[in-house]
């Protein structure tokens, strides 16, 4: 049997913590594990485990930049830089010298709330999105300049994340208007086009789509919905085809009947584990299920952890280190730290 | 700028009479965690004023306590709002001051829907959505000419 253990409850934040992002390069090779949060207090909190004690203190504040809720944030792949997303209209790239946090570009160009901020797997590229409904890519340039290359306009309403996909330059955005948009750039000259649509007619959501994940293979993505449902899609080939061109993504399954209220955040580990958290407090695990009969379920229920929180559930996230680490972040404030284990 | 009010001519409907709250039967206990109950949200609600015109949300029938639906154990509260005119585009403004109010006065564990009457809405859709997407409703509460006007309409319902 596996069980959902909590390992720390950290406070700090005196506002809703919205998102929460591991620095993808800790937690290895004697790197302590490290993850920043973000709030409706407007600030940015840097955590990292003690090596010794195994527990997590805040190290570092980033604030007086932003002036509204920090809505998501997104460390680099070299994880020497954090980007942080803001209603303030702003994007914010944050630098790590010895420990302390500069903020060292401030992305300009959104109408409104930016709601999201997603870094390509080379680090050269980002993603932003907005309640303005169109999505930036902007290009990362030497000293740390990054300038817009391409504004997608396709989503009818707010956009509430946009997600680069594991090793291949596409990017996937979710919105308000219930659809997962696909992006590439077909013409290798910044000239990105939708080149896919998720939407209801083809099994995808009817309302609002929160968040996606990919499996760590990338043939694989799950999102999750204010329907209430969780989705599974499928590529057959990541990547340009043999023949040129995109290979499209097809539906897989739907798990419903799990959450009973909107699913804010979904995450897939690399062992395979994909965890929800919703607005009804609860934290779900799914695995694949091996014994499953033709047609029937592809994924099964792991594990339910019910009152995870004492509020609803933003954002879950599995650490980069060795062990299965799940970080938790709640309207509740606080953000806990889990650890899957099998009694 | 004209403004024209969208609905200008409202019917006004008689205050409901006051309860007062009853009394516990057991002997009291002052730690004993007490229901909130339909009444009782009611009365949080009830004084809120309308955005445009001098009376309370319950003189316009925009809310009655009927309206309200409580389920302590799950800690549920939904409220169903009737806008006086169908398509009136105070119906956010309305929502989103329910949802303030509530947000305010409830313990926190609640989970709170604000949905307009089925049938009430011209866009009842579009709005039921938008009044509970939490994100949204973060950002028109860090609007300050919004948070104005809202707590300008929830002035009355502290008293």
């Amino acid at each position: 049997m596996m069980e959902l253990k909590e390992i720390q409850r950290l406070e700090g934040h005196t506002d809703k913590v919205w998102s929460l992002a591991w620095n993808p390069t800790t937690g290895h090779a004697g790197i302590p594990l490290v993850f920043a949060s973000c709030s409706g207090d407007k600030t940015v909190r840097i955590w990292e485990q003690n090596l010794s004690s195994g527990l997590w203190a805040c190290t570092a504040v980033l604030d007086e930049t932003h002036t509204r809720t920090v809505r998501s944030c997104a460390w680099s792949p070299s994880g020497k830089l954090l980007a942080t997303a803001s209603f303030d209209a702003t994007t914010a790239i944050w630098e790590n010298v010895g420990g302390d946090f500069e903020c060292v570009s401030t992305l300009e160009g959104h109408e409104n709330e930016v709601k999201c901020v997603s870094w390509n797997a080379a680090g050269t590229l980002l993603a932003t999105c907005s309640r303005d409904k169109s999505v930036w890519i902007w290009e990362v340039l030497p000293g740390n300049e990054f300038e817009c290359v391409s504004v997608l306009q396709g989503h009818s309403q707010d956009v509430k994340m946009v997600k680069w996909h594991p090793t291949e330059d596409i990017l996937f955005s979710c919105s308000y208007d219930n659809s997962v948009k696909v992006w590439a750039d077909e013409g290798d000259s910044d000239d990105w086009q939708c080149v896919q649509t998720l939407g209801e007619p083809n099994n995808g959501h009817t309302s609002t789509v929160w968040a996606l994940s990919f499996n760590v293979s990338g043939d694989k993505m799950v999102t999750c919905s204010d329907d209430l449902t969780l989705k599974v899609w499928e590529t057959e080939s990541v990547g340009t085809q043999s023949g040129g061109g995109f290979a499209p993504w097809t539906h897989l399954c739907t798990l419903s009947g799990y959450h009973d209220r909107t699913i804010f955040s979904v995450h897939w580990s690399r062992e395979g584990i994909f965890a929800s958290g919703a607005a009804d407090n609860a934290i779900r695990l799914f695995v694949d299920d091996n014994e499953s009969q033709v047609g029937g379920p592809l994924y099964k229920l792991l594990l339910k952890k019910e009152k995870a929180h004492d509020m609803d559930i933003n954002s879950v996230q599995w650490s980069p280190g060795e062990k299965p680490v799940l970080a938790s972040a709640s309207d509740d404030g606080t953000i806990k730290v889990w650890e899957l284990t099998s009694y | 700028m004209v403004s024209e009010l969208i609905n200008a001519n409202p019917i006004i409907y008689e205050k409901k009479e006051r309860r007062p709250r009853t009394a516990p039967s057991a002997p009291h206990d002052e730690y004993a965690v007490e229901l909130i109950d339909q009444q009782e949200v009611f009365d949080h609600i009830r004084d809120i004023k309308d955005p445009e015109h001098p009376y309370s949300l319950e003189e316009l029938k925009v809310i009655t306590e009927e309206a309200v639906e409580v389920d302590d154990q799950r800690n549920y509260v939904r409220v169903m709002f009737t806008p006086t005119v169908e398509h009136c585009s105070m119906a956010t403004v309305i929502g989103l001051c329910l949802r303030v109010k509530l947000m305010r006065s409830l313990p926190s564990r609640y989970k709170v829907d604000i949905r307009v009457a089925p049938g009430s809405h011209a866009t009842e859709a579009a709005v039921n959505k938008q009044l509970n997407d939490k994100e949204r409703v973060a950002a028109a509460l860090e609007n300050s000419n919004l948070l104005n006007m809202v707590d300008d309409c929830l002035a009355p319902s502290y008293d």
